[in-house]
């Protein structure tokens, strides 16, 4: 038994059956993260108060232009197949995984500069506010003892640590508190507001994405170019099919980008 | 007359019934699989449907037995459950102390009830049951055209279904907030219930979109030369419709399941409004989330599910009612466009479930003009059915009486669904038995009743016997009787003002109202229609009592039951054009098809039936004699 149409097209429908089974899988992750990015416009229209600011620009831009190289990369792995170049193929989708690892590390910096940066109300009403740097040995939230310091600041205001892109050259300078001043002490988890939930679940669901690209691509690097030798059609269907999935991903981060660290 | 039925299709018997010989000649893959390859990790499409099938209904008989144990604590509140009382106890613990189940365990029932019914045990047989043993079959395809993503679809389907049901067995039990799991009660109730509810259901969705991407693929990709889309029998664009309304629909729920997730797991606050107070007491969260934010993205899952529901029932009605009027279906292509435009309708519906909400005026204006917008084509549908009974020459059989039994019981489930659709109506029905009475009409005696009725008539193919005619009229008469009398006075209950989801149905509530204020006052109930709660438990037990003709009649058959042949009904569609029960590879022969799907009692044809890989007269194509003897 042989099921037609795996790897040539079918002459009416003019494409071959894993290609029409790749855009219907995407158009239901596009209802996937559609579902998400309209949580996201929800939770945003009926917040009190929206960060801005919070998130570095700068490592937004070197993870954009690191995923638009890797569709490059991905276009011209599948394009080295299409023209039998298999050892080019190799040198395009080695860029890509390489590529797709920076992506994972800079994310990986971007949530651990999250989880060391704590927001403390104060019992005087003031809030401390910075990245860890050190916790006495004795410090004990719940005994009230030692002391926690910041590389961070302190406001009078809690409103004004929302909005950073408006204030202009914050002072940040080593502030150190007592754990008996301290009301509440949280970091910068996906439970500290709505803005960092939405955050860590929508970059969070798409870094997975990425790493199961990545897994797929490194199969197909790896053992899987095997396949080139017996079917190199089928496996240069394998490629293209894969490289949609990897467009996809790319796409989704180029509405991420703007949507979280530019408004 | 009858050579020429025997002489088509155009195998030879014994090959057909040596199908390993017919194999041969593809000379691909042949050899003997094990027991584990054959039956548990197997690849094809019809292995997989009977899987599906074994499985969704034993899920079926589960929730339903989960329905009884609640009927019986609302009929009689506080008193242990008869026979199996002692064994809940044993079982679950303190909940069912003393053999009664408490309202915390009640609401779990409820709430699994309800996500098993649909998601384990409806969704499943009607859409991947059928759709994987009859569709490949149906447009001439050798199996789906994603046979290893079929299996990993049924194994995760398993795996969520395992997951739920050990839910039940942990501490606290399984989850307690209903199918719809409201957030913020789903998250603030303090077991792990939901956890459990949520993993499996990310599992369930991973499985139907598999499923889904695999129909669709294969619908576009792998029909046989000739079969076009207006030849495409109305099932197919059933199955077609429903795969398209899985794929896109389901997945904001998985991202809702998400979302949840992290409130129950990251402490987030996605459905956690400020000020949340739970037990009294500020709870503490960020707050800043959106309780319609679930309510949103559950239900625009929800409402196309409950045409995923109906649409394949509609499509086995429809094949059963052309092949035993035996004449064409009427307005075919009406039907068609109705379904793509129920498709299309089906996902601007959603907030109709939501008009209690406080969302606004506005917005549930637009809900109720779509919603009523929606009910035409789920009219011209009924509507075409109901005509293709005229002038026919009807055959009652056993599916044929589950099928048209299915078109009044769907009309009352349809019609009762207007005053709901309508917001003012709505005010006064929302959330009281009358909507439980209304969407039961229409999975149950609706849904149900087609899926009997195309298990009836399907059962041949696969297994080269019919179902005993006699117990499946017991069954279906009974079925038919107890199935109204269940879910009829639900309706007057839920006029009276009976709110769902009470543990004693409604006593205490009842009890302080009118000992304030006498009978008569609005919000009381009268006994007449708190008596209605014990009729109901009878019935619903004589309703299970009705299902063991069935039970016993499907597994009896595959051995004892009247033996046929290939095309036992007479049948133009392709999947009775094959030997029975099919080959690996399904068809013998190169199928093309020549002709609409219900050609039936075509003037000057020799038979009251054209199947539709007949080649024409005069056509050089396998050669078939048209001479009557």
């Amino acid at each position: 038994m042989e099921i037609p149409y795996t790897v040539q097209p079918r002459p009416d429908t003019g494409i071959y059956n894993a290609k029409v089974g790749i855009w219907l899988f995407l158009a239901s992750e596009v209802m996937l993260f559609g579902g998400l990015f309209s949580g996201y416009v929800l939770l945003r229209v009926g917040a009190d108060q929206w960060p801005h600011g919070w998130l570095d620009v700068r490592f937004g831009t070197l993870n954009t232009i690191i995923l638009a190289l890797s569709a490059i990369t991905t276009l011209l792995a599948w394009a080295a197949c299409k023209v039998g170049h298999f050892g080019k193929f190799k040198f395009f989708h080695a860029c890509t995984l390489l590529l797709a690892l920076s992506f994972l590390s800079v994310k990986m910096y971007e949530y651990h500069d999250k989880w060391i940066h704590y927001e403390i109300k104060l019992a005087d009403g003031t809030f401390a506010d910075g990245h860890l740097v050190e916790k006495s040995a004795d410090f004990d939230l719940a005994q009230k003892t030692g002391t926690v310091t910041l590389h961070g600041r302190i406001v009078k205001d809690e409103t004004l640590l929302y909005d950073l892109r408006s204030q202009k050259n914050i002072e940040l300078k080593e502030v150190t508190v007592n754990a008996s001043d301290i009301v509440k002490m949280e970091n910068y988890g996906p439970w500290h507001n709505t803005f960092l939930a939405i955050y860590f679940t929508l970059t969070g669901l798409h870094a997975l994405h990425i790493l199961g690209g990545s897994i797929v691509i490194g199969y197909l690097w790896g053992p899987g170019s095997k396949m080139w030798k017996k079917d190199p059609e089928r496996f240069t269907n394998r490629i293209e099919v894969s490289g949609l999935f990897w467009h996809f991903v790319d796409l989704v981060w180029i509405f991420l980008f703007p949507v979280l660290y530019l408004t | 007359m009858d050579a020429i039925v025997h002489q088509f299709p155009p195998y030879r018997k014994d090959e057909a019934h040596h199908s390993q010989d017919a194999h041969d000649d593809h000379g691909h893959e042949h050899h003997d699989p094990g027991f584990w390859a054959k039956y548990i990790f197997s690849t094809d499409h019809k292995t997989i449907g009977i899987q599906y099938g074994f499985t969704a209904l034993c899920f079926m008989l589960f929730g339903f037995f989960l329905m009884l144990m609640m009927r019986w604590q609302i009929a009689h509140p506080g008193t242990p459950v008869p026979v199996i009382g002692p064994l809940l106890e044993k079982v679950l613990g303190q909940v069912a102390a003393k053999g009664v189940i408490s309202p915390e365990l009640y609401n779990s029932f409820g709430a699994m009830h309800g996500t098993i019914m649909v998601f384990l045990g409806i969704v499943p047989l009607a859409f991947a049951a059928f759709g994987n043993y009859v569709v490949p079959l149906m447009i001439g395809a050798v199996d789906m055209a994603f046979p290893r993503v079929n299996m990993a679809s049924y194994q995760a389907y398993f795996l969520g279904g395992l997951v739920m049901f050990i839910s039940f067995f942990i501490p606290g039990g399984a989850a307690q907030a209903g199918w719809t799991s409201y957030s913020p009660l789903a998250t603030t109730i303090p077991t792990h219930g939901q956890l459990f509810w949520i993993i499996g259901m990310v599992l369930l969705i991973s499985s139907s979109l598999l499923g889904a991407v695999n129909f669709i693929a294969t619908i576009i990709q792998l029909r046989a030369p000739g079969m076009t889309w207006m030849r495409l029998p109305f099932f197919v664009w059933a199955q077609f419709v429903t795969a398209f309304l899985l794929l896109l629909a389901f997945p904001p729920l998985e991202a809702a399941a998400v979302m949840q997730l992290m409130d129950n797991v990251a402490h987030t606050s996605f459905f956690l409004p400020t000020g949340l107070a739970v037990g009294g007491q500020l709870a503490n969260i960020s707050g800043g989330g959106s309780p319609l934010l679930w309510q949103h993205l559950f239900w625009f899952l929800g409402h196309p599910e409950v045409y995923v529901l109906i649409l394949p029932a509609m499509g086995i009605v429809c094949e059963i009612l052309a092949n035993n009027t035996r004449k064409p279906i009427w307005g075919y292509k009406s039907l068609v466009y109705s379904v793509l435009t129920i498709g299309f309708l089906s996902f601007i519906v959603w907030a109709h479930h939501m008009y209690l909400t406080g969302m606004g005026t506005k917005i549930s204006t637009f809900f109720q003009a779509t919603t009523m917008i929606i009910s035409i084509p789920s009219v011209i549908i009924l509507t075409c059915l109901f005509i293709s009974l005229w002038g026919g020459s009807i055959r009652f059989n056993t599916p044929m009486l589950f099928a048209l039994a299915f078109l009044p019981m769907f009309g009352i489930g349809g019609l009762t669904g207007l005053p709901l659709g309508f917001n003012v109506s709505d005010v006064h029905l929302h959330d009281t038995y009358y909507v439980i009475a209304h969407f039961h009409y229409v999975v149950a005696p609706g849904t149900i009743f087609g899926l009997f009725a195309g298990i009836y008539y399907w059962f041949p193919k696969m297994t080269g016997r019919k179902m005993n005619e006699f117990w499946g009229r017991v069954h279906f008469w009974c079925s038919l009787i107890f199935m109204n009398l269940v879910f009829m006075p639900m309706f007057a209950q839920g006029m009276a003002g009976m709110l769902r989801r009470m543990s004693d149905g409604g006593a205490n509530y009842s009890a302080a109202v009118n000992a304030r204020a006498g009978a008569d006052v609005i919000g009381g109930l009268s006994d007449d229609i708190m008596s209605l709660h014990v009729w109901i438990l009878w019935a619903a037990i004589a309703l299970g009592i009705a299902q063991i003709p069935f039970i016993v009649n499907l597994f009896w058959s595959i051995k004892h039951g009247e033996k046929v042949g290939d095309n036992p009904w007479n049948s133009t569609t392709l999947e009775w054009q094959t030997p029975t029960p099919p080959p690996h590879g399904n068809f013998t022969h190169e199928i093309t098809v020549y002709r609409g799907p219900y050609e039936y009692s075509v003037p000057g044809h020799a038979t009251d039936f054209t199947p539709q890989n007949e080649p024409p007269i005069g056509s050089h194509a396998p050669q078939i004699s048209t001479t009557v003897h």
